[in-house]
C-alpha cells in the first residue's frame, strides 16, 4: 500500500516539532531553516498551516531536471534528489507549481521531502496529528466522515 | 553539550561588538538562562546601580534545551535590574526568538552602556551589526516589527522590541517578541529602552547540535511528551482552555481577588472565563477564541489566539484590530477584568491587544488601574487629574481610555505608568497599592490561599505567581494536594516550588510543563542534552543555588526581611464573603519557618553554612 503525508491545518498549533524532526533526520541538527516541511503562520487569520511536497505522480521537478538527479523511490513513491547528481541549476524549483523543492545555498543543491524512506519523521513528531502518514487512497476520508456525520438522522429529531 | 558556548557582548556606549566563550564552570553550576545570566549580572554589576543608568546591564539568555526537540524548549529570558522594584528582574518569554538566538550560535547576549542614539541590533548568524533606529523610535512594537521585517526583506527574522511606553519611561514596559509573546514583568522593556536599544532582530540558520547523548535524549524527550499528552492539565485543559481554565476554578474556591483586592470573589468571572471565550457572540456568530497556538517546540499549545467583536465600542472604528492576535491569558483576564470589576470580555481582549502592541505588562497595568479606581472612588484623585476619565470599578470605557492614555503618554498616562506603588504614594494612600517590593500581584488571593501569599512575599522579583506556583498543590493537587487554608507545611512547599522553578527557568523549558512533569522527568532530558551529570539532586541543588544567589543580590541592593511582606489589606482585612470568608494571610506564622527551612537567619540572610553548602561563599 502506498502512503501519503496527510496535512490538516485545522489541527496545527505551529509548534515546529515537525521542522526540528525533519532537519535532525537529514542533518543531525535542529535547524528549522533547513527543514523541507514548513509551517506557515497566518497571524491575522489566527491559523497555522504545514506544507510540503505532495509527491506528484507525474512530477514536474523530475521531468524538468536536465541531469536526471531526481528519481522515484519505488517503495514509497517519493521523488528523491540524488545529491551526487544535482548540479544546483534550480530548473526544478521553477517547474514545481507548489514551491516545495528549493535551492539550499549551504550545499549548492536542491532539497525536497523524500518521505524519509517511507517513515516520515515529521508525522511521528507531530503532537496533534496535523501531520499523519496514511493510505494514499484515503487522504480525504476524515473530511468525508465529518460530512457523513452531518447526514446522520439525529436521535433527538422526531420530524 | 547543547550550549553553543558562545556569548555576544555589545557595548552600546562605544558600539563595540565582541564574542567570548561561555564560562563553562558557571554553566555547570547555574545551567543557563535565568541562573547563568543572573550569575553574569551579579559578577559584573553593583547591586546598587540605578536600573535605568548605563551602568546596569541587560542580558538576553537562552537555556541549554532552547532550540531542541524537548517539549517547550524554545524559551529565552531577559535578566537585568528592575526599575519597578529595584530587585533582580528575570522575565521569561516563549514564541520563536529563543530558538533563533540558539540557531545563530548564541547562548546569551549581554548589553552594556547606553547608545547615544536609538539603535537596533541585527544578527544574521555571524554577521552582527548595530543599526540606526531613529525611524523606529516613537513607533509601537508592532509597527517597529513590521518596519524591520520590511527593511531586511526577511519574513523569517525574529524580533524582540519595545513599544512607546518603554521609551517614555513607563516602569512596567515589557519586551515583546513575535508580536504577542512577552518578557513581561518587572519593567525589563524600560531598561532596554533606557539604553536606546529599540529592538533585536535575529536570523539563525546554523543548527543546534552536539547533544551529549542523542539516543538517550530522544528517548527522554519522547517520554516527556507522552507524560504531557496523557496529563489532564497539559494534555486537555491547557490546549482547550488555556490558563483561563482557572478563572471559574479559582473563583469557585474563594481565591479570586476583585476590585483592587477589596473583595474576594467576582460576580462577573464567568463572563471573562475560558468558557466564555468559546461562546459564539451575537454579532457574527464567532467565538472570542479563534484557535490555540504553540510557542516554539511546545506540545501543550496553551496560547490563545482571539478576535474582538467588530461591533464592540473599543474597535468598531479601528479595523486594524479586527484580525486575530494574542488573546487573554488568566493573569491578564484577572488583572484587566476581575481586579477592575469589569466583565466585558471584548474590552479586556482589546486592552490585551494594546498591551501586546505597545509592550505593557498587563498584570501591573491592570492592577494599577484598579488602584487608581479605588483612589478615584475614595475621592483621592480627581476627574481633572484623570484627564476626564470616570475611573469607576466596572467601567470598560475607563479601562480602554486608561490604556490609550498610557500609550499616548498623556499626563495621567504617565501617572499610571509609574505603577501602583508610586502612584498611591503620590496620592498619600500607599496602603492601596497591592504590591510586594513594588510589583503588583497576580490572580490568586493570599488570604484565601495561604501558600501563595508566602510565595509572593518572598519572591525575588516582587509579587509573582511564577516564582513558586503553589496553586498547583493548594488548588489542583499537583503533585500532592495541600489544604489552601492551612499554613502548616507551606514554607517547605514554597521552598520546593521556588527551587524547582529556578531550575526549569534556567533550562530553556516552560514552567507549565510542571503541571505534569516532576524533576524526575526534567533532569534526564537536561542530562541527556548536556555534558556533566545532571541528576535530580544536582538539578534541585542548582535551583536552590540560583534562588540564594538572587536573594543575595537583593539583600545587597538594600532589601531586608521587612520587604518580605504583604499589603496590610491582606494581613488584616478579612475576606467578607464566600467559601473563604473570615480569612486573612497567616504570613507572620509562615515567614520565620520559611527562613529556617531555607537556612537563613531570622533576618532573612543566608547563613555562612548555607552559602558554603551551595558554593556561594
Amino acid at each position: 500500500m502506498q502512503k501519503s503525508l496527510h496535512l490538516d491545518p485545522a489541527k496545527c498549533t505551529g509548534c515546529l516539532q515537525c521542522e526540528m524532526a525533519c532537519s535532525y533526520e537529514k542533518l543531525g541538527e535542529f535547524n528549522p531553516s533547513r527543514s523541507v516541511i514548513k509551517v506557515f503562520t497566518f497571524h491575522e487569520e489566527g491559523r497555522f498551516a504545514p506544507y510540503t511536497c505532495t509527491q506528484c505522480d507525474e512530477a514536474w521537478c523530475l521531468r524538468a531536471c536536465p541531469v536526471d538527479a531526481i528519481t522515484m523511490d519505488l517503495s514509497s513513491g517519493a521523488k528523491v534528489v540524488i545529491d551526487d547528481k544535482c548540479v544546483g541549476c534550480k530548473v526544478c524549483t521553477i517547474s514545481c507549481p507548489f514551491g516545495t523543492i528549493n535551492y539550499v545555498q549551504e550545499t549548492g543543491k536542491v532539497a525536497k521531502c523524500d518521505l524519509c524512506g517511507g517513515d516520515p519523521e515529521c508525522a511521528k513528531a507531530c503532537p496533534t496529528d496535523a501531520i499523519t502518514y496514511i493510505d494514499a487512497n484515503a487522504t480525504g476520508y476524515d473530511r468525508m466522515k465529518a460530512f457523513a456525520e452531518k447526514s446522520l438522522p439525529s436521535a433527538n429529531t422526531t420530524s | 553539550m547543547s550550549w553553543t558556548r558562545k556569548i555576544l557582548r555589545v557595548n552600546l556606549t562605544t558600539g563595540s561588538i565582541a564574542t567570548e566563550p561561555l564560562n563553562m564552570e558557571w554553566a555547570n553550576a547555574y545551567l543557563g538562562q535565568r541562573g547563568l545570566a543572573t550569575k553574569y549580572l551579579v559578577e559584573e554589576t553593583d547591586p546598587n546601580v540605578d536600573a535605568l543608568s548605563p551602568e546596569n546591564i541587560f542580558i538576553m539568555a537562552t537555556g541549554p534545551l532552547t532550540g531542541t526537540m524537548a517539549s517547550t524548549g524554545g524559551r529565552y529570558s531577559v535578566i537585568t535590574k528592575s526599575p519597578l522594584t529595584g530587585a533582580i528582574a528575570c522575565s521569561n518569554s516563549g514564541g520563536f526568538i529563543g530558538n533563533e538566538f540558539k540557531n545563530a550560535g548564541l547562548d546569551m547576549i549581554i548589553f552594556e552602556g547606553k547608545s547615544p542614539t536609538p539603535v537596533y541590533l541585527y544578527i544574521e548568524n555571524d554577521i552582527v551589526e548595530l543599526k540606526p533606529a531613529d525611524d523606529l523610535w516613537g513607533k509601537s512594537a508592532w509597527e517597529a516589527d513590521a518596519m524591520i521585517h520590511a527593511k531586511h526583506q526577511d519574513p523569517n527574522l525574529k524580533i524582540a522590541v519595545v513599544g512607546r511606553p518603554a521609551e517614555a519611561g513607563c516602569l512596567y514596559a515589557s519586551v515583546m517578541n513575535d508580536l504577542h509573546r512577552a518578557a513581561g514583568r518587572s519593567g525589563v522593556g524600560t531598561v532596554m529602552a533606557s539604553k536606546n536599544l529599540k529592538a533585536v532582530a535575529v536570523r539563525g540558520t546554523k543548527g543546534v547540535k552536539g547533544l551529549d547523548n542523542p539516543a538517550e535524549f530522544f528517548k527522554t524527550v519522547s517520554d516527556g511528551k507522552k507524560v504531557l499528552a496523557d496529563n489532564a492539565v497539559t494534555g486537555e485543559g491547557l490546549p482547550a482552555y488555556g490558563t483561563q481554565v482557572l478563572m471559574n476554578v479559582i473563583n469557585g474556591v474563594g481565591g479570586l481577588p476583585a476590585r483592587n483586592m477589596r473583595d474576594v470573589g467576582f460576580e462577573g468571572a464567568e463572563n471573562i472565563s475560558a468558557e466564555a471565550m468559546h461562546e459564539p457572540r451575537a454579532s457574527d456568530g464567532k467565538p472570542n477564541l479563534t484557535t490555540n497556538g504553540a510557542c516554539f517546540g511546545c506540545t501543550i499549545a496553551c496560547g490563545r489566539i482571539s478576535t474582538v467583536d467588530k461591533t464592540h465600542f473599543s474597535v468598531k472604528d479601528k479595523p486594524q484590530y479586527h484580525g486575530a492576535s494574542g488573546g487573554l491569558e488568566y493573569e491578564a483576564a484577572w488583572s484587566l477584568g476581575a481586579d477592575t470589576g469589569i466583565d466585558d470580555i471584548d474590552a479586556l481582549t482589546y486592552v490585551n491587544f494594546i498591551c501586546n502592541e505597545d509592550g505593557l505588562d498587563p498584570i501591573t497595568f491592570g492592577c494599577t488601574v484598579a488602584a487608581a479606581m479605588e483612589l478615584f472612588e475614595d475621592g483621592k484623585i480627581s476627574l481633572e487629574e484623570t484627564g476626564g476619565i470616570e475611573l469607576r470599578f466596572g467601567s470598560a470605557e475607563a479601562l480602554v481610555a486608561s490604556v490609550e492614555a498610557v500609550v499616548a503618554g498623556t499626563e495621567f498616562g504617565k501617572i499610571l505608568g509609574m505603577g501602583s506603588k508610586r502612584m498611591c504614594e503620590k496620592y498619600d494612600a500607599p496602603e492601596l497599592s497591592m504590591t510586594v517590593k513594588g510589583q503588583e500581584f497576580p490572580a490568586y488571593d493570599p488570604r484565601g490561599i495561604q501558600g501563595i501569599g508566602l510565595a509572593y512575599a518572598t519572591s525575588n522579583r516582587g509579587a509573582c505567581h511564577l516564582r513558586g506556583y503553589t496553586i498547583a498543590s493548594e488548588i489542583l493537587g499537583i503533585p500532592v494536594k495541600t489544604e489552601q487554608a492551612d499554613s502548616d507545611g507551606k514554607p517547605e512547599l514554597v521552598k520546593a516550588f521556588q527551587d524547582a522553578t529556578a531550575l526549569v527557568d534556567s533550562a530553556g523549558l516552560c514552567i507549565f510543563t510542571t503541571f505534569a512533569w516532576g524533576m524526575e522527568d526534567i533532569a534526564p532530558q537536561i542530562d541527556a542534552a548536556c555534558e556533566g551529570d545532571w541528576s535530580v539532586d544536582k538539578c534541585l541543588e542548582a535551583g536552590e543555588r540560583i534562588w540564594n544567589m538572587e536573594r543575595q543580590y537583593n539583600n545587597a541592593a538594600g532589601f531586608t526581611a521587612d520587604d518580605d511582606t504583604l499589603p496590610k489589606r491582606l494581613l488584616k482585612e478579612a475576606i467578607k464573603s464566600g467559601p473563604t470568608e473570615g480569612q486573612v494571610s497567616k504570613l507572620g506564622e509562615m515567614l520565620p519557618i520559611y527562613y529556617e527551612v531555607r537556612g537563613w537567619t531570622p533576618q532573612g540572610v543566608p547563613t555562612p553554612d548555607t552559602l558554603s553548602r551551595l558554593g556561594l561563599s
